[in-house]
């Protein structure tokens, strides 16, 4: 019943990005494998240096670049990766999350992180809960000179927005997509008024429709151990990975009239808009030119 | 409910399925217990020196209870029953052939973690096994739980074991098939199973994890 997606990926937008494949910390010398688009990988951490290559011996090493707590990787020719700055702040807390399975397409996984509509439902008592349903009126743009997708002022009701909140709040997110199959969601911070916490999702893409899901948590919280953070991040995934698995078809449609949207979905409306402009059809399903 | 008694220790994994057996035992009978988080993915904190030192096989869950550790969760639900459930119906050890059968059904749910929950490991955690064998022995031993629940059904029999309540062999089974598709064993076949699994989710107490939605509403009558 398990479908693996054997096809080798000839879109080249998605061959020139970089892919988080493992977290460092998970990684050592011992050789550990993965799949990449398709293809067998084996990396690991020798004398402090990454190696990455694909499994079939003789072939060269692959770019590696390690960032955000992740080992990434390119099978074409890498493009620079996006900026993290929050990353280096050196009161955050920076903690890899979790590494999680899931049969989906890695679009699909970024469409559900930017979604608030199912927070109430899927999340029910952390990240949401009835009848606090509303998702306020948003907005949502492509910026020009980063062509991210950046939506702001996002605002929503949560009884439990972080490992380390006490009681509910009105959390405000921000979220960006710089990357096809990574978004960076900023939320406020429980700890501190002025900061926002960083929750990051680097989906690597091990076919067109399964994939590792990577969170990186970035934030200021001087009380939760990272353990509490880490295992708050699991229960957040392992929520959704039942609603993604569920979802037909795996790749997302790219065709405006395939799925139809509501308000709340304006974020994902742009997200789609913003793949099909660049061309991207691997996880997808192009629009009908 | 125990005069001077310290509180139950449960060494505990959210996204485990032995470890929610337990978890759904306790919060039924009501039972107050402090969890202690053991990070098996993809820490793997369950194999280190300080986990061995009170669970020597590395496996979770570990209960304390007092002077006890248990290791096993068949053996903790054996316990938890025992020892505080009055009205004596999880776990009714009055009579011979029931508590045969409900030890029976412990047994399968030992087969069923060995298979199903082994397919999820390795979609969903890489662990390098043989998924598809798994599969196919999760789906041979979720074929002969289907015609069990059927034809219990037709006796007017709710659950595993014949009985008006249910004990802990459904507890036992119930996690790792209702995460099975976890493991990409899909359960349309299975329809008895899929009135059982609401059956439990309706029991009082029941809580869910990571994985495992409520069930609507009872239909009152």
């Amino acid at each position: 019943m398990s479908s693996t997606c054997t096809n080798l990926c000839d879109d080249l937008v998605i061959l020139n990005q970089w892919h988080a494949i493992a977290a460092i910390e998970d990684t050592s010398s011992a050789p550990s494998h993965t799949r990449l688009l398709g293809e067998q990988l084996t990396y690991c951490i020798v004398d402090e240096t990454v190696r990455v290559c694909r499994s079939d011996a003789d072939t060269l090493p692959l770019p590696v670049t390690c960032a955000y707590g992740y080992i990434w990787t390119c099978l074409g020719t890498p493009l620079p990766l996006f900026e993290l700055p929050e990353y280096l702040e050196s009161d955050r807390t920076n903690v890899c999350a979790a590494s999680i399975g899931v049969r989906v397409s890695a679009p699909r996984a970024v469409e559900n992180f930017l979604d608030m509509g199912h927070f109430p439902y899927v999340h029910t008592g952390i990240l949401g809960e009835q009848p606090h349903t509303e998702v306020r009126e948003y907005d949502v743009e492509v910026t020009e000179d980063t062509n991210e997708v950046i939506a702001t002022r996002c605002r929503f009701y949560q009884p439990q927005a972080a490992a380390g909140a006490e009681g509910g709040m009105l959390v405000e997110y921000v979220y960006r997509v710089p990357h096809p199959y990574c978004s960076v969601l900023y939320k406020s911070c429980p700890d501190d008024e002025s900061r926002m916490d960083v929750i990051a999702l680097f989906v690597q893409p091990m076919d067109e429709i399964n994939v590792r899901a990577h969170a990186l948590v970035s934030v200021i919280d001087k009380n939760s151990a990272p353990i509490a953070i880490r295992m708050f991040q699991q229960t957040i995934f392992g929520q959704d990975k039942p609603i993604l698995e569920n979802q037909l078809p795996k790749k997302l449609p790219l065709d405006p009239r395939a799925e139809t949207p509501i308000r709340a979905d304006k974020s994902a409306i742009v997200y789609r808009r913003w793949l099909s402009k660049q061309g991207i059809r691997y996880g997808v399903i192009p629009a009908a030119a | 409910m125990q005069a001077k008694h310290t509180l139950i220790t449960l060494y505990d994994y959210e996204l485990s399925g032995n470890c929610y057996k337990v978890r759904l035992l306790l919060s039924m009978l009501n039972i107050e217990y402090t969890s202690q988080t053991v990070e098996f993915y993809p820490a793997q904190q369950h194999k280190t020196s300080w986990f061995k030192s009170i669970n020597p096989l590395g496996t979770l869950p570990v209960l304390v209870d007092d002077d006890l550790t248990l290791k096993d969760s068949a053996a903790i639900l054996v316990y938890l029953a025992s020892r505080y459930d009055k009205s004596e119906n999880w776990y009714p050890a009055g009579d011979a052939a029931t508590l045969a059968k409900v030890t029976e059904w412990l047994a399968f749910a030992d087969s069923i973690t060995g298979s199903a929950s082994q397919a999820r490991l390795a979609e969903g955690f890489f662990y390098q096994l043989d998924a598809e064998a798994c599969r196919a022995s999760a789906h041979q031993l979720f074929r002969i739980l289907d015609e069990h629940l059927w034809f219990a059904e037709q006796q007017n029999q709710p659950w595993l074991v014949s009985g008006a309540e249910p004990t802990i062999a459904d507890i036992a089974c119930f996690p790792y098939v209702i995460l099975s598709e976890e493991g990409s064993i899909m359960r349309q076949d299975y329809p008895a199973i899929r009135r059982w699994t609401d059956r439990i989710k309706r029991i009082p107490g029941f809580t869910v994890m990571p994985g495992v939605f409520p069930a609507g509403p009872a239909q009152t009558t």
